[in-house]
């Protein structure tokens, strides 16, 4: 080797794996250009693992296509510099690209079901990765089951002959995330890569992935929305809001010691540490996200700070080191952890009489689906009931029954055995039988605030149709109750006109709750409501949802995936597994336990912001299909705590371990208190 | 109450903005623009008839008989010494009367059928769907000369019979966009509020799919032209001496054979031409701009 390729050889080394620096990207939008990214400048070290955080908007997404240059077309790079493994990427032809793709910088998308080609089989196309580099057909295809091997697939062979729609959701990502792995990237970015799928895979998948990470030395850029995630699978954090990177530095340091009050704001608009709603509301960040483009002399949080003065507004702060690499685009970063917070005013909240009549009760509820001459059980002898002014939470992964059950109770899906009352009245199955007074008791936010709502219709529109049908009301009576029920939603009467895709995200969401609320109904389904939507919107419809419960004493059943937001909004919860209720009880004894098996591995899959070295307990494997379920106790196949051949042969029964707590499991309540103790379960 | 209307004001702009925009784009869409003043021309002279052509498109001249294009007539004369100039630009009348409105029908119709199907789903959709295999499996001239004959043809008939036969292949088009609507909660939303079939079909779902029915209804509107000119030209549609382009070529187009007197067919045939392709071009602005 020559002095002079040795000081080459030295300088590629010393390169970062990802260099961003003064980044800038527009988006061409009806004839101007609008700024996506403003400056933004960070470098991923080989090896590392580099989260970007931040809401939906601020342009994490961007980036990442920036570096791969797959901007949609009306996208550019308008400034700075970007190279990977210390090579420029903006100076790059287009086949030049193309080898940059194929060779350095692998992509790992949030949805795996589109990312894999639905008519190719699994196989050939974990094989094209090897193949478009010019490695023969055999030998990439042997190279392919080493590939499915290394992500701890366990049966490569059937899984290559397979088409991606066979697989579940968390097989087909651990399938992507083996063809990102396969050409041992340089680089390799993960856009919000567990998002769709559940906790307890989403902790699968992240396990993997931080293992191999650690394994391979891979450099990784990671997007996501989820500060618990960024916790967990990161060393270094970068903070990003509308298109700046207002804060960086290590995990711990951005986590535990924020200097920039929208990482402050937005670490505290996540209820965790076993928040719940009589005592304290949820902290938010006011006012919304600039538009896109907008001209932000300033400060670009200033608009929404609580902390902001006049230099704010007019000086862009420069970047404060902080020392240990921790940056903060703040003026008065050593204050920003006294950001103001909103009045946490306690509510006074119905009191739960339980000595009463429930509000609604359903008994045995049963729901057989007749799907290709397979009858697939959704619910099993599901009986529960709802007291007034009480919440209902409601979790199991996806396909355990949750949304058949709200389906049921509303009359959407009529059950196979089985019945609901209201009010002591038995509810006919069908929702078109149902009485007028019926139909208004029982409600529905959905999940999605943009499919729930008609697109076409106004605001004024969509109210006063709810008020006619549910409250009987027209003319100046429906007006005045409409403007009375978008005040109590917060949404600005400035919008009685306007059609959904001109609000918000939070502001649809509201305008869905106060639809709902048309009818002063007694029990509302809240079907993950909250899930589409960022946590600084989150963190405001759930007070909003608390608020209108202490109002008016209304119950709800809430639907959720985040056990978060779940424990901070539920009385009782109930958790369900393939159709069946496992366990069900007040929320804190739900919570902290002993609780079944099955809490215990939702609760551990969570990925939580304050980390600590608790003990975690995994699922591993997929939920059985519902067509045919296991024998004995349906969860004894992914059970960490089965005790033997009584779990496979006999259904334990639904039976009370202590008052108003009831469990599905062989385990006596005190042996489960003794495998669970030591492990301080904090969820979320 | 006046507050909440002021305070209305702002939003209302928006939503007004937001229908500027995509007129806008239509605008800017040059197959939409080429497309419409094609349409316009021809309109322009189906509505004044007569008055402004060069000569009365129904005058023979027995002296001028076959004469080929020069500064006399532009267009040469025909067989009767009638210039072909005006019978052409006087010619577009029948053909935008008849087309347009069979095409209303067969989207009223189409829409109507594509609901139901959509909306209900299962054996209704079933059932409706073989009919309408059955129907789009004989072609459209057969059953529309069959239905003609059974009814005795004239100009309201061949409207009728056109309409209905583009019925079912709108209502294609509209079931597809249906299941697609029907899936989305606002639907379900409906039914928990106590709303009838008709009107989650009607008020719910049909503003939804209004972008894929003009589309659909643009591009069958190019079909229609098509399907009243073969018809006319088997004699099917309006009747001589009417300066229709369909009929001039039936007329003429005998000629053909015996000498070289192409412009009496040539140039009614190109004034079809250019009004399907015209009515194609702004289907084609309509799809980038509504179909996103």
């Amino acid at each position: 080797m020559t002095p002079s390729e040795a000081v080459l050889t030295h300088e590629h080394s010393a390169a970062h794996a990802l260099e961003l620096e003064d980044l800038e990207v527009v988006y061409r939008v009806r004839g101007r250009d609008r700024q996506v990214l403003r400056g933004v400048t960070l470098n991923v070290r080989r090896g590392e693992a580099y989260g970007l955080v931040g809401e939906s908007g601020c342009g994490k997404s961007t980036a990442a296509l920036a570096v791969v240059q797959y901007l949609p077309r009306n996208g550019r790079v308008s400034g700075g510099r970007i190279s990977i493994d210390g090579r420029d990427v903006l100076s790059r032809s287009r086949g030049e690209l193309r080898t940059l793709r194929a060779n350095d910088v692998s992509m790992v998308y949030q949805n795996p079901g589109t990312a894999l080609n639905p008519s190719i089989r699994v196989g050939r196309q974990v094989a094209e990765v090897f193949t478009v580099r010019g490695v023969a057909r055999g030998e990439a295809v042997e190279r392919a089951i080493d590939a499915l091997k290394l992500v701890q697939i366990a049966d490569p062979g059937s899984v290559m002959n397979r088409y991606p729609h066979q697989l579940s959701g968390g097989m087909q990502q651990r399938v992507v995330i083996a063809m990102a792995l396969a050409k041992d990237p340089a680089l390799l970015i993960l856009d919000e890569p567990t998002t769709g799928l559940d906790a307890t895979v989403e902790a699968e998948v992240l396990d993997l992935v931080a293992g191999l990470q650690a394994q391979l030395q891979t450099s990784v850029l990671f997007i996501s929305h989820n500060l618990g995630v960024i916790a967990k699978m990161c060393a270094r954090v970068g903070v990003l809001y509308a298109g700046r990177l207002v804060e960086e530095g290590t995990v711990d340091a951005v986590l535990q010691d924020p200097r920039h009050p929208y990482t402050v704001g937005l670490l505290r608009c996540i209820p965790r540490g076993g928040r719940r709603k009589d005592h304290g509301r949820l902290d938010t960040i006011a006012g919304f996200l600039p538009n896109l483009g907008e001209a932000l002399p300033g400060c670009v949080f200033a608009a929404r700070c609580g902390l902001a003065q006049d230099v704010c507004h007019t000086e862009e702060p420069p970047p404060h080191v902080l020392g240990g690499g921790h940056v903060s685009r703040c003026h008065f970063h050593e204050r920003a952890q006294t950001l103001p917070r909103e009045e946490a005013a306690n509510l006074a909240l119905p009191a739960i009489d339980r000595a009463r009549e429930p509000l609604l009760r359903f008994e045995q509820l049963g729901k057989v689906f007749q799907q290709h001459g397979h009858s697939i059980h959704a619910l099993t002898d599901v009986s529960a009931a709802v007291w007034p002014g009480e919440t209902l939470g409601l979790v199991g992964e996806s396909g355990s029954g949750k949304t058949t059950l709200a389906r049921t109770l509303l009359g959407i899906i009529e059950p196979t055995t089985g019945g609901v009352t209201l009010d002591g009245r038995e509810l006919r199955p069908r929702l078109a039988r149902r009485t007028a007074q019926e139909v208004r008791d029982l409600q529905i936010v959905f999940q999605n605030p943009d499919s729930a709502l008609n697109r076409r219709h106004t605001v004024s529109r969509i109210l006063r149709r709810a008020l006619r049908k549910l409250s009987g009301l027209s003319g100046a009576a429906a007006e005045a109750r409409m403007l009375e029920l978008m005040h109590s939603v917060r949404l600005a009467e400035r919008y009685v006109s306007a059609r959904p895709g001109q609000l918000s995200g939070g502001l649809k969401q509201r305008l869905a709750i106060a639809r709902a609320f048309a009818g002063e109904p007694k029990l509302v389904v809240c079907d993950e409501p909250t899930s589409a939507l960022d946590v600084s919107v989150q963190a405001a419809i759930l007070n909003l949802l608390v608020e209108l419960q202490a109002q008016r004493g209304v119950a709800y059943l809430f639907i959720s995936h985040d056990l978060g937001v779940v424990r901070y909004v539920s009385d009782r919860i109930a958790v369900l597994y393939l159709g069946r209720l496992m366990e069900l009880g007040p929320a804190e004894v739900v919570f902290d336990g002993p609780h079944h098996p099955y809490t215990e591995a939702l609760l551990s899959a969570v990925p939580t912001i304050d980390g600590g070295g608790r003990d975690r307990i995994r699922l591993s494997g997929e939920i059985p299909s519902a067509a045919s379920p296991p024998s004995g106790c349906v969860f004894h196949t992914r059970c960490p705590r089965k005790v033997g051949p009584v779990c496979e042969e006999t259904e334990p029964p639904l039976t009370v371990v202590e008052e108003g707590h009831l469990m599905r499991c062989h385990i006596p309540l005190e042996e489960l208190r003794g495998l669970q103790r030591g492990k301080e379960v904090v969820p979320a | 109450m006046a507050a909440s209307l002021t305070a209305a004001q702002p939003s209302r702009s928006e939503a007004s903005l937001a229908r500027l925009e995509t007129v806008l784009q239509l605008l800017r869409s040059k197959t939409f623009i080429a497309g419409n003043v094609v349409v316009l021309w021809w309109i322009f002279w189906a509505l004044t008839g007569s008055r402004f052509t060069p000569h009365d498109p129904l005058a023979q001249n027995p002296l001028e008989i076959l004469k080929g294009p020069g500064a006399g007539h532009w267009f040469g004369t025909d067989q009767a010494g009638r210039d072909v100039l005006s019978r052409v630009l006087a010619g577009a009348r029948d053909t935008l009367e008849v087309a347009p409105l069979a095409t209303l029908i067969g989207v009223v119709g189409g829409t109507t059928i594509g609901l139901v199907m959509g909306y209900f789903g299962g054996l209704v959709d079933e059932g409706l769907g073989r009919v309408i295999d059955a129907f789009l499996a004989l072609p459209l001239i057969v059953i529309a000369v069959t239905a003609l004959v059974a009814v005795g043809h004239s100009k309201w008939t061949l409207i009728v019979v056109i309409g209905a036969v583009f019925s079912p292949i709108i209502g294609r088009t509209v079931r597809a966009a249906v299941l697609g609507e029907r899936q989305l909660e606002y639907v379900q939303a409906a039914k928990l509020r106590g709303e009838k079939p008709p009107y989650i079909m009607f008020v719910e779902i049909l503003p939804n799919v209004v972008g894929p029915i003009i589309v659909e209804g643009t591009v069958r509107l190019g079909y229609a032209i098509f399907a009243v000119a073969g018809l006319t030209f088997l004699g099917f549609g309006v009747q001589p001496p009417a300066p229709d382009w369909s009929l001039q070529i039936s007329d003429n187009y005998a000629l053909l054979n015996a000498s070289n007197y192409e412009w009496t067919v040539l140039f009614p045939g190109l004034a079809i031409a250019s009004v399907v392709v015209a009515v194609n071009l702004i289907a084609d602005g309509l799809q980038q701009v509504l179909d996103r």
